[in-house]
């Protein structure tokens, strides 16, 4: 339910508005789309692993809730560091699929929202994990499909003034319209 | 100094039209489409990131001369998000209902594209004067942007602007509901984006 919540009812790109920079920005080839998704589905599990033993293990003992904004975007800052070393040393395939994407994601806020929410609505271990899987698969759908429609608008005549960006949000507002009708989904409220 | 003036009326003027970083350079779009479907939700959300954007803007062109260029980027991330968590605790306390409105876009202030940007950007190679003018525009063009958004999509989907009833009832009756939701909003600012290059295609 969590992982069908998210993934698709709560589409976190399409229903959320969440990670929208990086969707415009990366979704303009197939090769870039499955990159970046794989960095995010990737990162997102991590942090949320370790934000969630952060959150509950030190700041909530000690009464220092309001630390929570400073930490968490620290902790996946250093975090995607580590990674790309990690990754450059170790496991050269997967860091030259994937290693121009994870500075980015520092920034991209699909990671530290999944993070807050995670808090905000009081899962466990367990739940996080699924849901993180959720908002990763979801982004992912999302932006390689986009990928795909942008691939088509590139041949495609439009007129000037619509071209480039402003037929990607129209283009974007449809399959989010789409995505809309996903809402109630097995009784899963949007 | 009156050779200093125009440029500092640029810092103030030139983010709030024509480098408006939401329309032009399409960076921090995120919370733009996310808290526009009334126009007073769009206001609340913007003082919010303007009151960031301006004081981490100051606070980067206050420090920038003991930061290390190794390390600027965790420290620009620490005095955001110092800023954020103030504006996160005071809108908790003081205005609930909006809150429960913004939601998760008030942590994520934090990796708003805009805020980061300005500080690397701009604030770290600047004057605190200076810095606070560009930070001010920056939040203009922003607040303009969010503001026209919000208003729109409260006039189709409830018709009404603010709260003020502004359509005849036969509309009201029958509005156009999916404005509210998220198609809307990137239909919107498509078409928003669709104009200003029309408007830059005329010019030229």
């Amino acid at each position: 339910m969590i992982f069908i919540g998210a993934f698709l009812v709560n589409n976190i790109l399409l229903m959320r508005f969440i990670a929208l920079c990086s969707f415009f920005g990366v979704s303009t080839s197939m090769d870039t789309s499955v990159g970046m998704s794989a960095a995010v589905v990737f990162v997102t599990m991590l942090a949320t692993w370790v934000c969630w033993v952060l959150w509950h293990g030190v700041l909530l003992p000690l009464g220092l809730e309001f630390l929570r904004t400073a930490v968490f975007i620290l902790v996946i800052a250093g975090l995607v560091q580590f990674v790309e070393m990690f990754l450059k040393k170790y496991v050269r395939g997967l860091y030259s699929a994937m290693g121009i994407y994870l500075p980015l994601i520092t920034t991209n806020c699909a990671i530290l929202a999944v993070t807050f929410l995670n808090v905000d609505y009081g899962y466990n271990l367990l739940q996080a994990t699924i849901y993180a899987l959720g908002v990763g698969g979801g982004y992912s759908l999302a932006i390689i499909l986009f990928a795909a429609i942008r691939e088509r608008l590139e041949d495609s005549p439009i007129s000037p003034a619509f071209r480039g960006y402003p037929i990607a949000f129209v283009g974007a507002s449809l399959i989010s319209l789409a995505f809309l009708g996903f809402a109630n989904l097995f009784g899963i409220s949007a | 100094m009156t050779s200093k003036k125009p440029s500092r009326l640029g810092f103030l003027v030139n983010p709030i039209v024509r480098e408006n970083a939401v329309l032009i350079l399409m960076i921090g779009l995120c919370p733009v489409l996310a808290t526009s479907t009334s126009a007073r939700d769009a206001l609340g959300m913007s003082a919010a990131a303007s009151f960031v954007l301006i004081f981490s803007n100051v606070v980067v062109a206050l420090v920038r001369k003991f930061v290390q260029p190794t390390i600027r980027i965790p420290i620009f991330i620490i005095i955001i998000s110092t800023f954020v968590t103030i504006i996160d605790y005071v809108l908790q306390a003081y205005q609930p209902s909006l809150y429960q409105v913004l939601g998760v876009f008030v942590p994520l202030i934090v990796v708003n594209c805009i805020i980061l940007g300005r500080a690397e950007a701009f604030a770290y190679g600047h004057g605190v004067f200076d810095s606070f003018l560009d930070g001010l525009g920056n939040s203009l063009g922003f607040t303009l942007v969010l503001v026209v958004l919000g208003s729109l999509r409260e006039f189709f989907a409830v018709g009404t602007v603010f709260g003020y009833v502004v359509t005849p009832a036969w509309y009201r009756s029958a509005p156009m509901l999916f404005m509210i939701f998220p198609p809307g909003a990137f239909l919107l600012i498509g078409i928003l984006k669709a104009l200003v290059a029309k408007f830059k295609l005329d010019k030229r």
